[in-house]
């Protein structure tokens, strides 16, 4: 190499990685336990990581999940709860005896791959961190197995403690076996409420209602049976018109929806359930294609039959890659797609006597999920009015919401934006999340968009009158989980990269004054003189 | 804003709707001038609504400008800014504190003041800062604003003065004839001008070598964090260490710095500008800046394409042929000057010269010479590995 490098900018620095591994999946759900356990079959070097059990203090935040302040103390014990996502997982032990590196607690925060914009990395990068400390590691094949989110729905009084969604639910009880609640209304009934109040039901625990804003329960008829069977109250055409207590949830009020009337239910747990949502996230950042497919429910990764995205060293497998059905009860898809995966990832590294899987690719889901969700949001919407906070870590109303409107924070003359709104930025060119963010600071907290990216998309669509996979995907940013300065901090960085920091670009011309002729030797200024500070 | 069918020519058609662009057209508007602004995507998306909000350039000649504008913009656009003045510069080291006593002198030559900060009066403005820090500067100038803010401030102010924006609208040549520009085409139209500004960021170059004159830009990524909210800080424009950035009006740290990386633009469209390790060495300085907020949490990252002439100087050029072309690119230190850019813009525009501050050394002339690939001299060029290692991603 003969051209010269510019010592200020990132060529030529070495980002030290922890590892190189051939392949790493994440998630060590079904999918994810599956694809690994297949991939050490294959006789490859695998790292399995997963985030549970995630910190207190994100627990605390509702990350990854919206767990609702109903775990008990325990999950601060964090020993106990590794043993405890082991005893719930079977595979993890099978994973560990196949000599797959398996790592709890450690949270895929970023990922970093060659692009448009960004050719200096030797090797793919997958960042990852634990409460401690953060640390990169290299791969040749990535198996995103990140399973779903939940899907939050505001209502009055849904920051209250108590507040949760199914996802935190299941993990709260079977992954954590630290809930602490007794008394649950569950919102949605379709597969997802209803698996939810079985599974609670089965739990021992007490199922006051579980709430429908349709006319009829939604789910497959057998569930519903089921459901019924148990005695569980099944309320249609209701929504929540407060979540009520003195802190945390002490009682739900329901309204009908046909004639206005309310009755309250006590209960100390409100479980929103009307579905969850393909956890994408990785895939945004790794620029993989993405599409809305309402039966999926919502932006998923564009596949081939192995589970492969458009970048083709990374395949998407699970709940993350679509939901099927079949709810979340049955884990024989997500299984044969996680092995599928870990064969076409095996082949591509040279295993070339592994043939296909022979089982067939899962059916394609058909059920349009979006009719629940827009239904739900619409009615909450027009039940929490203008007041209705849709954003809880910034606080924004569904009126500045709709109106585009700056924090409350901040003085602003009310009249100019009078005429403002979402249908005059639609006049403009098609909606954008990511600006309404911008904007109105929806997303902008510390949740990371979690509880509300899904309701302000829906809404943002509702009002315009558009289809919700109009609204493009807003984008994901690293670091994919919150984390304190202290863990993210390049603890590692290598001296060259500390000895040639500029704040700014280094050009020595740019910091003399531009009234005067820039100096026509650079050498004069020393060259790329090492600027520890510039001016901003 | 009128539909796309009922846009017409306008006197002055700004090609870009950044901040340079939008300053400019706003400006041009309050001085009755019929503007139209083409965006190809949504305005201020790129590195206008991406940056640091540092409002602090002493070196430029707009700096002045820059300096008595600010203050006053919330009230001229009608719409927040998040503007605030004033900066602080951390010391953690005396050589540190050396260096910013040196950087403060272009401003205080311009009559502009300086306090020096000892530890403990650092220690009561900046309460995140550690106990062993050097000491500070206290900057009587200079300040800080939201960007996304800011942009939009500009658009809507522009349009509640009759001003026009056709975003989504890709400029893809501008029509010259007889020495004059006499149309921009984009693809959503044809619209006929008086005059042009172009502001297109990194993609000046590309546009202006369509009439066939050189403009020496290129394009790198740069990026930046931003924490959880925490209590406000009395001043929230406090640098150091190696970063630029400020507390924001609700609370989050927001800072940048490191390095940068040199990309190529491909076409019309800007690609997604993505991060990279440096956000663990921007998390790194942060939390050496700041020992007391080591727990706070980074929520984001982000990054933008910024444009960087030769000798990073902005360039504000009133073209001699075509004798009705302005070209407004800034170099990387555009939004903070950008009141006073988009000021001295519209005058060029429309009288052909700048009265209040002297940009003869940021007209094109000055690169008059300059190799065509001058930027492969100083390595201002992407950059791989190159060992094949990587698999198509
Ligand atoms: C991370 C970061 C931090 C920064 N920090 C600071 C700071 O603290 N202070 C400071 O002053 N500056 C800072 N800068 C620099 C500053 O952001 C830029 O100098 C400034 O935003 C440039 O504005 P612009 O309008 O000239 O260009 P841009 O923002 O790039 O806008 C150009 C616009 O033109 C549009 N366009 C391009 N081609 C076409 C076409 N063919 N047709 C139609 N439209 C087109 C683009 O879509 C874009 O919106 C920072 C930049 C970055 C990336």
């Amino acid at each position: 190499m003969t051209e010269p490098l510019d010592s200020t900018a990132i060529a030529g620095k070495v980002f030290p990685v922890r590892a190189h591994v051939p392949v790493v999946v994440v998630g060590a759900g079904p999918a994810g336990l599956a694809a690994a356990l297949e991939a050490a079959r294959l006789g490859l070097a695998v790292l399995l990581v997963d985030e549970h059990p995630v910190g207190a203090g994100l627990i605390g935040m509702d990350v990854p999940l919206q767990f609702g302040e109903r775990m008990d103390a325990a999950v601060r014990n964090k020993p106990r709860m590794l043993e405890r996502v082991v005893a719930a997982r079977p595979g993890i032990e099978e994973a560990f005896a196949m000599g797959v590196d398996v790592q709890l607690g450690v949270y895929a925060w970023g990922a970093f791959v060659d692009g448009p914009t960004s050719r200096a990395q030797p090797r793919p990068l997958l960042a990852l961190a634990d409460d401690e400390r953060s640390w990169l590691v290299s791969w040749d094949r990535l198996i995103v197995a990140a399973g779903a989110r939940d899907l939050a729905v505001a209502a009055p009084g849904w920051d209250r403690p108590g507040v949760m969604g199914a996802r935190a639910f299941a993990a709260a009880l079977d992954l954590y076996g630290a809930f602490n609640g007794r008394r649950l209304v569950v919102l949605g009934s379709g597969v997802v409420g209803l698996e939810t109040a079985l599974r609670a039901k089965a739990a021992g625990l007490d199922v006051a209602a579980l709430v429908e804003t349709a006319d009829a329960p939604q789910g497959p008829a057998a569930l519903v049976d089921a459901v019924r069977r148990t005695g569980i109250a099944i309320a249609t055409r209701r929504c929540v018109a407060a979540i009520a207590g003195t802190t945390e949830v002490e009682r739900v009020v329901l309204r009908g929806l046909d004639d206005g009337t309310t009755h309250e239910i006590a209960c100390d747990t409100v479980v929103t359930a009307i579905d969850v949502v393909p956890n994408v996230e990785l895939f945004d950042l790794l620029g993989c294609r993405v599409a809305y497919r309402a039966p999926h429910g919502g932006f998923v990764p564009d596949v081939d039959g192995d589970g492969r995205t458009s970048a083709p060293a990374v395949f998407a497998v699970g709940d993350c890659a679509g939901l099927s059905d079949a709810g979340l009860g049955d884990p024989a898809t997500a299984i044969a797609a996680g092995r599928r995966a870990a064969r076409a990832a095996a082949r591509d590294l040279g295993r070339t006597d592994v043939p296909a899987d022979g089982a067939p690719p899962a059916a394609e889901p058909v059920a349009d999920r979006d009719p629940a969700l827009r239904r739900w949001i619409a009615a909450q919407a027009a039940e929490g009015g203008d007041a209705l906070v849709v954003c809880q870590c910034e606080n924004v109303t569904l009126r500045d919401l709709l109106g585009v409107r700056p924090p409350a924070y901040l003085d602003y003359d009310a009249a100019k934006f009078a005429g403002r709104n979402l249908h005059s930025l639609a006049a403009e060119g098609p909606l954008n999340q990511d600006q309404i963010k911008r904007l109105t600071r929806a997303g902008m907290g510390p949740c990371q968009g979690r509880r509300c990216r899904e309701q302000v998309q829906a809404l943002i669509a509702l009002r315009s009158n558009a289809p919700t996979g109009s609204v493009p995907l807003p984008s994901f940013r690293a670091p994919l989980r919150p984390l304190p300065l202290s863990v993210l901090s390049a603890d590692d960085e290598p001296a060259e990269l500390r000895a040639n920091w500029t704040a700014w670009f280094g050009i020595p011309a740019q910091w003399l004054p531009h009234w005067e002729k820039a100096p026509e030797d650079a050498e004069f200024w020393g060259g790329r003189v090492p600027i520890p500070d510039a001016t901003k | 804003m009128a539909e796309a069918g009922a846009v017409k020519g306008a006197s002055v058609v700004v090609v870009g709707g950044g901040v340079t662009g939008l300053s400019a057209a706003w400006w041009l508007a309050r001085e009755g001038v019929d503007v139209l602004v083409l965006e190809k995507g949504i305005v201020g998306w790129e590195a206008s609504g991406r940056n640091g909000g540092g409002a602090t350039h002493a070196y430029s000649p707009l700096f002045r400008e820059e300096q008595r504008l600010w203050p006053m913009m919330d009230e001229l656009l009608g719409y927040p800014t998040e503007y605030r003045r004033g900066r602080i510069r951390v010391a953690l080291d005396a050589a540190q504190l050396e260096h910013y006593e040196l950087t403060s002198r272009l401003a205080q030559s311009q009559g502009f003041t300086v306090d020096r900060l000892d530890a403990r009066a650092l220690q009561e403005l900046v309460p995140y800062v550690g106990d062993d820090v050097a000491g500070g500067l206290f900057w009587n100038y200079g300040g800080h604003a939201n960007p996304q803010r800011t942009v939009q401030g500009y658009a809507w102010a522009l349009q509640d003065r009759g001003g026009r924006i056709l975003q989504h609208a890709t400029v893809r040549e501008i029509r010259v004839a007889g020495g004059r520009a006499i149309a921009v085409v984009c693809d959503q139209g044809t619209f006929g001008c008086d005059a042009v500004v172009l502001a297109a960021g990194p993609h000046t170059a590309r546009l202006a070598a369509g009439f066939g004159v050189a403009v020496p830009v290129v394009p790198a990524r740069a990026e930046m964090i931003v924490t959880e909210p925490l209590p406000l800080m009395r001043h929230g424009g406090v640098d150091g260490n190696g970063l630029y950035g400020r507390q924001t009006l609700r609370g989050n740290l927001a800072y940048g710095g490191g390095p940068h990386e040199w990309i190529e633009i491909d076409g019309a469209a800007t690609p997604r500008a993505v991060n990279s390790p440096v956000v663990r060495s921007l998390a790194r300085r942060l939390r050496e800046l700041f020992p007391r907020a080591a727990h706070v949490r980074v929520i984001r990252s982000w990054a933008g394409v910024v444009e960087n002439t030769p000798d990073g100087r902005p360039i504000l050029d009133r073209l001699a042929d075509p004798a009705n072309v302005v070209i407004a690119t800034m170099s990387s230190v555009g939004f903070g000057l950008s009141p006073a850019s988009g000021r001295a813009v519209m005058q060029l525009a429309t009288a052909g010269s700048c009265d209040f501050a002297d940009l003869t050394h940021l007209g094109l002339g000055r690169f008059a010479g300059l190799a065509p690939d001058w930027y492969r001299d100083r390595g201002w060029v992407p950059w791989s590995s190159g060992d094949g290692a990587a698999p198509a991603c």
